[in-house]
């Protein structure tokens, strides 16, 4: 295991347009996590986040259902998960986050769960029906036992108070919700969007903040990299996974991540 | 050990508020506030004078004489098929709309599977003049047209929940998704004593009504104000909660809950969750819940659609975890016979779900100077169809 978490020396080493790009794991096809994942990193993103498809996600709009219904029809669960993860490290250097709901880690066991993370090599953890409060009594103590980084999310009504709380009781970064809504339902980012970014930028917290949920292209990507030090993409990503030439799937999710960098994509046909 | 909810939302140790921190502020806000409103004065006046003029409260306490004397026992039928609307659902629905009232909201949103709850709802709305969007699982729809029918008649849109099983649970998660959309000016009516703390406890208040009612009426007809037995059926568990509310702490009072056995425990078609569920996480709340060994949830079966539901509210987990509450499992079948039997014994077509109760006669042990009340929770118009086609009778 690395002394300092590949979390921490990425945010030293990169302040600005950082790139984390969400899927499901187990989509399209069941053994497709690990040569996603590897395409993420050859196209030059710089966090992966491993959704942990679950039969009822309520925070996420039709897109990553959809891909969540497809990858458990497909087989997925957490005993695959770890399977297909065993050997990431062998291909894959970027910080992996896990990212889904409590009730199947909970059936997985807690601690038999952090303990897996800590094996295959995953970084850290993003669940969004994990209240802070539930956090710190039940579960922090664990996930740092077996170095896993916890990132809560706060939305724009998320209070000033809430904001500095939550700061406080992380130590990867925050993931900042983009407007009133689930993934995937909004694209575009707004000028009263800017302005919530803006205020959560002024209020001189520590940890690194990401912004998520209707990130979907070079443009949205720049003006969120603006206000923050980097963007998180899911269901747009997801839809270039649906819609990939399967024999060129690699070339197809480097060809997005490049334009998400640097603007020379058509995204009108290809997500 | 007492029954109660502790600060945080838990009944021993299911319950809590498990949301996106999107919602925390909606969840914050009710937590803080809807005591003090629900306890106001001018508050308790409204919601009783419309539960009086509107709902028609109080519903009978009925001896069924035929009834108790098949069964041999004293046997009191609470008619909440009486209320608005054919059940008990109307109770919460009428606390919820002033609730949102006092908090400032401008739109309404629920879930519902058969359609007793969406049909509360949307009459409310009417009532208030309150904008009402129920959502509705794509499969229930088709199941249950004259309710979405009447929803729509009271203006009421209706969406549907086109997602995983297309049912009540993914109903439940389209109206959180929406609420998370819409979290400023919308109020989220629960159905159920399920979701995130403080919906159990404020959904059982309300229909706490129903023992309220039991107590009064039975002293007036018994002597005393607790029953030997108190029986309801239990999806979410909404009817049930309020049947038991103010006996919880009664030690006297046998609480007998009914759950939907589908065709059998075993036959990989039911609802009995007390039974089959495990400790899990849905829809905001920790309790027991039909689930695969991967942590998905399972989709249940009943006849019933009120009692098709993975979970249960976390109180009656509770009830069941500490052994205050006696559960039984009930089938189709025999909630079917059940249902025919109080048509032809006493003249009331009960809802399949209330059927359950009924049944549980059979599944329990008391004495012939046993006083049981039976929560009849609503009545069987919605279920004809369902009952010609089983045909027997």
């Amino acid at each position: 295991m690395m002394k300092t978490s590949r979390i921490d020396h990425l945010f030293k080493d990169k302040q600005e347009n950082i790139l984390a790009i969400y899927f499901t794991a187990g989509y399209p096809e069941l053994e497709d996590t690990v040569p996603v994942m590897e395409a993420i990193e050859e196209g030059g993103a710089d966090i992966i986040e491993v959704g942990m498809p679950f039969s009822d996600p309520v925070a996420d709009g039709p897109t990553i259902q959809e891909s969540n219904k497809i990858a458990l029809d497909n087989g997925m669960s957490l005993k695959k998960l770890f399977e297909q993860l065993a050997k990431m490290r062998e291909t894959v250097t970027l910080p992996v986050i896990l990212m889904g709901y409590l009730n199947p880690i909970i059936q997985y066991g807690v601690e038999e769960f952090c303990k897996k993370c800590q094996e295959v090599g995953v970084d850290g953890l993003i669940l969004p029906d994990l209240p802070m409060q539930q956090y710190l009594e039940e579960y922090k103590d664990i996930f740092s036992q077996y170095g896993l980084k916890n990132t809560f999310l706060i939305s724009p009504q998320t209070s000033e108070e809430r904001i500095k709380a939550i700061d406080q009781n992380s130590d990867g970064f925050i993931y900042m919700v983009s407007s009133h809504s689930i993934t995937g339902a909004k694209s575009g980012i707004s000028e009263e969007q800017e302005r919530y970014f803006e205020r959560v930028a002024e209020l001189g917290i520590q940890n690194p903040r990401l912004i998520g949920f209707g990130i979907s292209d070079h443009e949205s990507f720049g003006k969120a990299s603006k206000h923050a030090h980097g963007a998180i993409i899911g269901s747009a990503f997801i839809k270039v996974l649906n819609n990939a030439d399967r024999a060129n799937l690699k070339r197809d999710i480097g060809n997005f991540i490049k334009g998400i960098k640097n603007g020379e994509y058509d995204y009108t046909s290809k997500a | 050990m007492k029954i109660e909810v502790d600060k945080n939302g838990f009944y021993g140790k299911f319950g809590g508020a498990y949301i996106p921190e999107m919602l925390y502020p909606n969840i914050e806000e009710l937590k803080e506030k809807y005591l003090g409103i629900i306890e106001d004065e001018d508050f308790k006046k409204k919601f009783s004078e419309l539960l009086r003029d509107y709902v028609g409260r109080p519903t009978p306490l009925y001896f069924a004489a035929r009834l108790s004397e098949k069964y041999k026992a004293k046997i009191y039928l609470k008619r909440e098929d009486l209320c608005h609307t054919g059940a008990h659902k109307v109770n919460n629905t009428i606390g919820q709309i002033l609730l949102a009232q006092k908090l400032g909201k401008k739109r309404i949103i629920a879930e519902t599977g058969a359609g007793q709850h969406g049909v509360a709802t949307a009459t409310v709305c009417a009532l208030m003049g309150m904008e009402c969007t129920v959502y509705m699982g794509e499969v229930d729809m088709e199941r249950q047209k004259p309710n979405v029918e009447r929803m729509k008649l009271l203006g009421a849109t209706v969406v549907p929940a086109t997602s995983g099983s297309k049912t009540l649970k993914d109903a439940t998660n389209e109206a959180m998704r929406q609420w998370i959309n819409n979290p400023v000016d919308t109020h989220y009516i629960i159905g159920s004593v399920v979701g995130p703390h403080p919906y159990p406890e404020m959904v059982a208040r309300f229909q706490s009504v129903i023992s309220e009612e039991i107590k009064i009426q039975l002293k007036e007809k018994e002597g005393r104000e607790n029953p030997d037995i108190v029986i309801a059926c239990v999806g979410g568990g909404s009817n049930a909660a309020g049947a038991f509310y103010h006996y919880y702490n009664s030690p006297d009072v046998r609480l007998v809950a009914a759950e939907a056995a589908g065709l059998g425990i075993s036959s990989g078609k039911s609802a009995a969750t007390t039974v089959l569920g495990k400790l899990g996480i849905l829809h905001g709340s920790r309790t027991l819940l039909m689930q695969t060994e991967d942590g998905q949830v399972v989709e249940p079966h009943s006849i019933s659609a009120g009692l098709d539901y993975p979970g249960i509210g976390p109180v009656h987990a509770h009830l069941f975890d500490v052994g205050r509450g006696e559960f039984v499992a009930v089938e189709d079948k025999d909630a079917m016979k059940a249902g025919v039997e109080l048509s032809k014994l006493e003249g009331i077509i009960p809802a399949i779900e209330s059927a359950h109760a009924i049944h549980a006669l059979n599944q329990i042990k008391y004495g012939p100077d046993d006083v049981i009340v039976i929560n009849l929770s609503g009545r069987g118009d919605k279920d004809l169809e369902t009952y010609i086609k089983w045909g027997e009778y």
